[in-house]
């Protein structure tokens, strides 16, 4: 019942905060409002005993990514009144439709799984077990993730180097 | 959760809500006067025995002030900035340790414990980052992008030294830390823990940790972005009364949440520097009055010992601040980017050296890297020349009749041990070098 | 038992999903429509956790968890050459309004 209850609040949330991403026309509230739902988020992945995974989200999603994404907003000064502009009127009405489209494709799979019963393991969400099987079976995929955030690092200060005239 | 958890919850609860809140107060008082006695003055000593009652002096003060909202600013965000800055310093306590007795510490013994303060503490770049920003006002601004930056900037280096901390311990469940600092030091020493700071890993990871916990909670040396003589007061600029005292609030919370956490992870938590277990099973054995008085003891001395260290490191914060210069901005991110992340690397690159070939490989590193930090260091030094100049003195103005020209003033270099006869007025020696 | 079965989880994981979608297609600030990106990947992160939560074998379970990692460190790294490029743009072009920024079109 608890749990119900709790996953119904974050569940409402969670949406309420995903529609005032789109809905908003300040980047800044958009932000603000994404990083609430990566919260919400996370206390649901608490529910599905991944405690590793959902504290993980709360340092690295909302604690290091959004804050990249507000410095990004507030150095290009796009929260002011000024930088917000109408969006097109034809593209609502369309993309709203085709959100709808593959909302009805994918419920209708969902409802598929129905028999499946939960196995919490809450062993399998430590960090002991995800470590070990990120240095054994999964050793490969690491180091390209490693990699690839490598040159994610190198890239961006390419990037966003000002050339010296 | 049954019905006892949660009342056992509450009072969990509301014991550290109740110590950081009462703290508080002390801190601050504790922070100008040990800041006025390093400058050689008295500070605050009017209110109260001693000046005690400074700080809800001046909590009155600001709850009374008029709270001024600039125009143009962006309501909510800057109504909700404070408050974004004072949750996390408030909850980041929830999984410290401050006794070995499970009803009553931690808040949460979750098993995730030590990232979760790694998490509160990365929302709490937030605050000021929106303070800023919201504030409509460029300096404001300036100083909360340079806040958070500085926070984020260090996180890093603050991640490394709890890596060590997790490595050394082998969980980072924060209860299983202090238990394994429990452990007789070095695996040798009946009578002493083995606190992680005994270890050259935790001693390098409790220096990197300890400063990276001063640019954390934006404390001197790293208080640029609200320094009061720079930036006006940065992000703080355009807030008064409450919303002040909150940012001010949370960030003498935050001081004492990472002081636990240090205390936690590299001073041995709530246990003390010497092994009274055999005192007290002894005291037991002999029964009588010793019992209740060993069980007494016993209750007592890790909240004691916690304080202790906690009242310890809140007196390094303040000693650090009267003592230190205020790093510029460009140097403090040298140091966060260049010095400490290579140094935390290197530190858990040398603890793994630890766990796979023991501790005498492990000895060897650190002596080699202290080595080429000395060969590094020497080799920078400035080249310094002995030399003395002996300057012409003027003769008397009184005595002068003409104005002086540039040839009767002038310097000459001499060798060492040379005198030189001026014409009339005894030389100035200024030795250099 | 009352738990939560899984298709709540997967019908909340399909509309934050949609939303995001949504928002990719109709929001003309490339900022904003990073941030709808983020939120249809974590979409696909609550996907994955439910079906680990779900899984009889132990290996499986932890694997779900390991891939959710990896997505979280991907889009870390996404997201930073992403506003990398954005801010390049916006130093050549003094805009980001993606429908003005579309030089290799004509």
């Amino acid at each position: 019942m608890a749990e119900r209850l709790f996953f119904f609040l974050c569940a409402l949330i969670a949406i309420s905060t995903a529609v005032g991403v789109v809905a908003s026309r300040n980047p800044v509230r958009s932000a603000l409002l994404l990083i609430a739902n990566f919260l919400c988020l996370a206390m649901l992945y608490f529910t599905l005993t991944a405690p590793f995974i959902g504290i993980i989200q709360v340092i690295i999603y909302a604690g290091a990514i959004m804050v990249l994404f507000l410095f990004v907003i507030m150095l290009l000064n796009l929260g002011s009144p000024e930088a917000q502009q109408q969006e097109r009127e034809l593209r609502r009405p369309i993309a709203w439709l085709l959100a709808l489209g593959l909302f009805v494709i994918l419920v209708s799979q969902v409802f598929l799984v129905v028999g499946a019963a939960p196995n919490p393991q809450p062993e399998a969400g430590s960090a002991r077990a995800i470590g070990y099987a990120m240095f054994t079976q999964w050793s490969f995929p690491l180091l390209i993730v490693a990699v690839l955030l490598t040159v994610g690092v190198i890239g961006s200060i390419l990037l966003a180097r000002r050339r010296s005239m | 959760m049954t019905l006892s958890e949660l009342g056992w919850a509450l009072v969990r609860i509301a014991i550290m809500l109740g110590f950081l809140l009462g703290a508080l107060p002390l801190v601050i008082w504790f922070e100008r006067r040990a800041i006025a006695w390093f400058q050689d003055r008295v500070g605050p000593n009017r209110l109260g025995p001693f000046g005690l009652f400074q700080p809800i002096a001046d909590a009155v003060k600001l709850f009374f002030k008029e709270e001024i909202v600039p125009a143009d600013a962006d309501r909510l965000i800057w109504s909700l900035a404070p408050a974004l800055s004072l949750f996390p310093a408030l909850v980041a306590a929830a999984t410290i340790p401050w006794g070995p007795n499970r009803l009553l510490t931690p808040v949460a013994d979750v098993e995730i414990g030590i990232l979760y303060f790694l998490a509160m503490s990365s929302l709490a770049a937030y605050g000021v980052l929106l303070a800023g920003w919201s504030s409509n006002n460029k300096y404001s601004l300036l100083g909360g992008l340079r806040a958070s930056a500085q926070v984020i900037s260090y996180e890093l280096g603050m991640g490394l030294a709890l890596a060590t901390a997790i490595v050394a311990s082998g969980s980072l469940r924060m209860t299983e830390m202090v238990a394994v600092q429990a452990e007789p030091l070095w695996g040798m020493v009946p009578f002493l823990h083995n606190w992680l700071l005994f270890t050259p890993w935790g001693l390098v990871g409790a220096a990197l940790f300890f400063i990276c916990m001063l640019a954390e909670t934006n404390r001197a040396p790293f208080d640029l972005p609200e320094a009061e003589s720079e930036l006006v007061a940065g992000y703080q600029t355009e807030y008064s009364s409450m919303k002040f005292a909150a940012f001010f609030m949370g960030e003498y919370m935050a001081m004492l949440t990472i002081s636990g956490i240090m205390t936690t992870c590299f001073l041995g938590g709530y246990l003390a520097p010497v092994n009274w277990s055999p005192v007290q099973s002894l005291a037991e054995s002999v029964g009588g009055v010793f019992v209740p008085l060993a069980w007494l003891t016993g209750a007592l001395a890790p909240p004691f010992w916690f304080l202790l260290k906690i009242a310890g490191l809140v007196y390094a914060f303040v000693w650090v601040r009267a003592t230190l210069l205020r790093l510029r901005y460009d140097q403090l991110m040298n140091l966060g980017w260049r010095v400490l992340i290579p140094l935390g690397l290197v530190n858990l690159a040398l603890l793994m050296v630890y766990l796979m070939m023991g501790w005498l490989a492990a000895l060897v590193g650190y002596a080699l890297m202290l080595a080429v930090y000395a060969l590094w260091a020497i080799q920078r030094l400035p080249k310094v020349e002995h030399r003395r100049v002996i300057l012409y003195a003027e003769p008397h103005p009184y005595t002068r009749r003409t104005a002086p020209t540039w040839e009767q003033n002038g310097s000459r270099t001499v060798q060492e041990g040379q005198m030189e006869q001026t014409h009339g007025a005894a030389p100035t020696e200024v030795v250099d070098g | 038992m009352a738990t939560v079965p899984a298709s709540a989880y997967l019908t909340l994981a399909a509309f934050l999903f949609v939303i995001g979608a949504a928002g990719v297609l109709i929001k003309r600030n490339p900022i904003v429509i990073f941030m709808c990106i983020e939120l249809m990947l974590n979409a696909v992160n609550l996907t994955f956790l439910t079906f680990a939560f779900h899984q009889p074998d132990f290996q499986v379970q932890v694997a779900g968890h390991v891939f959710v990692l990896f997505v979280i460190g991907v889009a870390a790294a996404e997201v930073a050459i992403g506003l990398g490029i954005i801010v390049a743009i916006f130093r050549l072009r003094e805009t980001i309004d993606i429908d003005s920024v579309n030089l290799l079109r004509e």
